[in-house]
């Protein structure tokens, strides 16, 4: 029973894993960059929704109408001032220009804030530890409950988007072909644009449950990268959906692997990733 | 047609290169103790840039996770010098051990690509940093001290730190440039420019990656090792810390990536930020990372490449230029 | 003139490939471009379509200059090309290849079900990846694409290349039917009989250089081989 909590509260956390990887995901599916930018974006994301918390007492989840537009019209920006002229460099240059505006925002933001950790849990009522009991054993947090539903629900609605709409055949088209759309009246940067802008988006509902559901300092972002860079590797590099079971993937093995040990939790996580790696290698099957 | 590879200029360069390194070989019989210690620090920082430009700007490998060569060369230095190795032996074998290390950790890293690589070893990194804190010998973040140290006067330890330093910087500088200049550097430079024509031309791609990642890895570790002679405390999360990562990026990127001299000349560059600027926070961390950002961006070849250009400096020739072309 | 090109020039690189080439169409023409490989056929239809830039050299569509518009911008004015190699989105199905091109369109009668009327062999293949289709169908959908932005200029570059010939002669019957229409096409055939067959008129280049032009009906394909290899004239 207590390894089947151990397993249930895995999942949970593996839904954190999968909403904080959307976006590294899609921006990747779409533009074939991997984002290194995308941790210090997620914190960014989340002092803002601080600020607007702390010093002028707006609920977060108000404040996330404000902030999730504007973190959409940044992406729009990142896209329009960096990531174009990035990709026109080659394959190594926007991995090192975003590496360069990682270490921009996370020394910022801690020149801006200091050092201190913060969290919005004390700014959602008893949400962030209000939770069911299943049995006596098994209890389910309301937070990490909201958590998954968040995940399965951004994903599914990138994948309605990317199915079912007029942008999202945009976007699909643009992903497999920049060159060919301009040739059906597409304008590839413009299409880039939006979907760095929805990248953006969505980092920024995944800064709002970093701060809600733990701590956050402005040095947080690498290890959100690299957990959400997991997910997406361990999911298949393209696939929204392979992403929510990479993260779920990565997720159930730290907590299994903090069962056995409890020094071993974020090792575990390490080693099913490279072990995902090293499979696919010897399948011979290695994308990105 | 005429083909050179030497000239005047370059010859000129040298020479100066070698009388400078007698100079600084000597330097600790007259230098303060300050200077001393900042230019061991400096030539780490120039090992550091080298090896990471040799991945990225030789071998198309651009990774984020060298703090775990850094690391691990720290880590093998205080084990092989608790196993009873002389401690300066311990550090200048750490290095070498790490490279054995690396690999083992080329044969899966090696076959992935692009940004794949890139956070990959991030990933490496990480798990090296948490299986180093599990050793009872380091005691988690604790972390320990090459204790041996204490054992020699402070003056002779910054000699040899210093010395030590200066021969590891000039000896892997010899080797990057005696192995660009021979058949592995046309290989190196045919993968970075298409790897699949060089793979169909014959050329070893993987083998070829794997000697790069090797040297890098080596030459990150004894970096860390060097770095911990002089720090002689280790606690784990500052030698595992993605800013050594950072800080070799801007060296290449803004000195020059692809070209030999640029990182040298960006280590300088990153030396003398450093030193002016280090004391006031972190602006000036967010100063570099704006700077590697826009070099990337707007200056691809950082400042030698620019320089090298403009003025047809050769200063250290890795190809051949045509001097002369037969009339037709 | 629905297209006047004048003095159009273009390089890949070093390489010169389309030299001072004047061109004129007239709406509702078809014109048919021929010559050996490497003559410049395909960059002076891309550079017409604005996905190749002009080195030198202006291109005017209904009387406006449009040589610095980007190619999705002559879109909404009529100008669509069908590539070489037909470059399909493969990933996407043959209904999400047509409609992703409708988005910036003009209005007019081009939507799924008339180019599945006038492509009937790809009634059944609606929902499949587009690179499951055979090499005809793939063709289909390529002008298909095409088509649903309406384009009063429809640009062909090769469209019979690695077909088989029942696929040829199936893909010629929908694109009559587009002429009659009244669609002012340049195509790039070369099947030369072919291209005399179903052209109004013949231009045919040689390194880059117009060296022949002359009504379909008053040539003969001897005229356009002595053209077409540099020799006579």
């Amino acid at each position: 029973m207590i390894f089947l909590n151990q397993l249930l509260q895995g999942v949970f956390l593996g839904g954190y894993y999968a909403l904080i990887a959307c976006s590294l995901s899609f921006l990747f599916g779409v533009m074939r960059i991997v984002n290194l930018a995308h941790g210090s974006i997620v914190v960014l994301a989340a002092f803002l929704l601080f600020v607007l918390a702390d010093r002028f007492e707006i609920s977060p989840w108000l404040a996330l109408i404000a902030v999730v537009p504007a973190m959409a019209a940044l992406g729009w920006l990142l896209q329009r001032f960096v990531l174009d002229r990035a990709l026109r460099g080659g394959l190594l240059v926007p991995l090192l220009a975003t590496f360069g505006l990682a270490i921009v925002l996370d020394n910022a933001l801690f020149e801006t804030f200091g050092a201190d950790t913060r969290s919005l849990s004390p700014f959602i009522g008893d949400l962030s530890f209000d939770s069911w009991s299943l049995t006596d054993d098994i209890t389910v947090g309301k937070m990490d409950v909201l958590i998954l539903g968040s995940a399965v629900a951004m994903l599914g609605a990138v994948s309605l988007l990317l199915a079912r709409t007029r942008i999202g055949r945009a976007i699909r088209a643009t992903a497999e072909d920049p060159g060919t759309v301009e040739l059906i009246g597409i304008d590839a940067r413009a299409v880039y644009g939006m979907a760095t802008a929805l990248a953006l988006a969505m980092a920024a509902v995944a800064g709002a449950f970093l701060a809600m559901r733990a701590t956050f300092d402005p040095y947080t972002g690498g290890a959100q990268l690299i957990f959400a860079f997991e997910a997406v590797a361990i999911g298949g590099f393209g696939s929204l959906w392979g992403t929510l079971w990479g993260g779920i993937a990565l997720g159930v093995a730290q907590n299994v692997g903090a069962s056995i040990d409890p020094s071993s939790f974020f090792i575990a996580g390490h080693v099913t990733f490279l072990a995902v790696l090293v499979g696919r290698v010897a399948l011979g099957r290695v994308a990105a | 047609m005429k083909v050179q590879r030497w000239t005047p200029q370059s010859g000129v360069f040298i020479a100066a290169l070698g009388a400078m390194v007698l100079v600084l070989a000597v330097g600790p019989t007259w230098f303060s103790a300050g200077v001393t210690d900042r230019l061991s620090a400096l030539f780490v920082y120039v090992i550091l840039g080298a090896m990471w430009n040799a991945l990225a700007g030789y071998g198309g490998l651009v990774s984020v996770g060298q703090q775990a060569f850094f690391g691990l060369g720290a880590y093998a230095a205080i084990r092989l010098s608790h196993a009873d190795v002389p401690v300066y032996l311990a550090v200048a074998l750490a290095g070498l051990a790490v490279g054995v290390v690396s690999l083992a950790i080329g044969e899966v890293m090696l076959r992935l690509r692009g940004g794949e690589f890139a956070v990959g070893m991030w990933v490496v990194a990480e798990l090296a940093h948490l299986l180093v804190n599990l050793d009872p010998l380091v005691q988690g973040e604790t972390g320990t001290s090459l204790i041996a140290l204490n054992a020699i006067a402070a003056e002779a330890r910054r000699a040899y730190t210093y010395w030590l330093s200066l021969a590891a910087m000039v000896a892997l500088l010899a080797v990057l440039f005696a192995l660009l200049r021979g058949r592995l550097g046309t290989a190196i430079q045919s993968i970075r420019d298409d790897e699949r024509a060089a793979s169909s031309l014959g050329v070893n791609v993987l083998a070829t990656k794997r000697i790069v990642f090797v040297l890098a890895a080596t030459g990150c570790a004894m970096a860390g090792a060097l770095w911990l002679a002089s720090a002689i405390t280790f606690q784990p999360k500052a030698y595992f810390s993605v800013q050594w990562t950072a800080y070799m990026i801007f060296m290449t990127l803004v000195g020059g990536i692809g070209t030999f001299e640029g990182p040298i000349l960006g280590a300088i560059l990153f030396f003398l930020v450093e030193t002016f600027f280090g004391g006031r926070g972190v602006w000036y961390l967010v100063g570099l990372g704006a700077a590697a950002l826009a070099f990337s961006l707007f200056l691809p070849r950082g400042i030698f490449g620019a320089l090298e250009q403009r003025f047809a400096l050769r200063l250290l020739p890795l190809g051949f230029r045509v001097v002369e072309r037969t009339k037709p | 003139m629905l297209l006047s090109v004048e003095q159009f020039e273009a390089r890949h690189g070093l390489l010169q490939a389309v030299r001072g080439v004047t061109l004129h169409v007239a709406a509702g023409e078809t014109l048919a471009l021929v010559g050996a490989n490497g003559a410049g056929k395909t960059t002076l239809l891309r550079g017409i379509a604005g996905a190749h830039k002009a080195s030198a050299g202006r291109v005017k569509f209904d009387g406006t200059d449009i040589t610095a518009l980007p190619a999705y911008a002559r879109v909404p004015l009529g100008i669509a090309l069908v590539p070489e190699g037909r470059k399909l989105f493969g990933g996407m199905t043959t209904q999400d290849n047509l409609r992703v091109a409708e988005r910036r369109g003009r209005p007019g009668k081009w939507n799924v079900e008339t180019v599945v009327q006038a492509f009937p062999q790809l009634q059944p293949k609606l929902t499949a990846l587009a690179r499951n289709l055979s090499g005809g169908q793939q063709q289909a959908v390529a002008i298909g694409r095409a088509l649903m932005s309406n384009p009063r200029l429809l640009l062909l570059d090769e469209v019979s290349l690695g077909l088989s010939p029942v696929a040829v002669e199936q893909l010629y019957a929908s694109l009559r039917g587009l002429m009659r229409d009244g669609t002012t096409i340049v195509l790039v055939e070369q099947d030369l009989t072919r291209a005399l067959a179903v052209a109004d008129r013949v231009v045919c280049m040689l390194e880059g250089r117009v060296v022949f032009e002359g009504l379909a009906a008053e040539t003969t394909r001897e005229e356009v081989l002595s053209a077409y290899f540099g020799v006579g004239t």
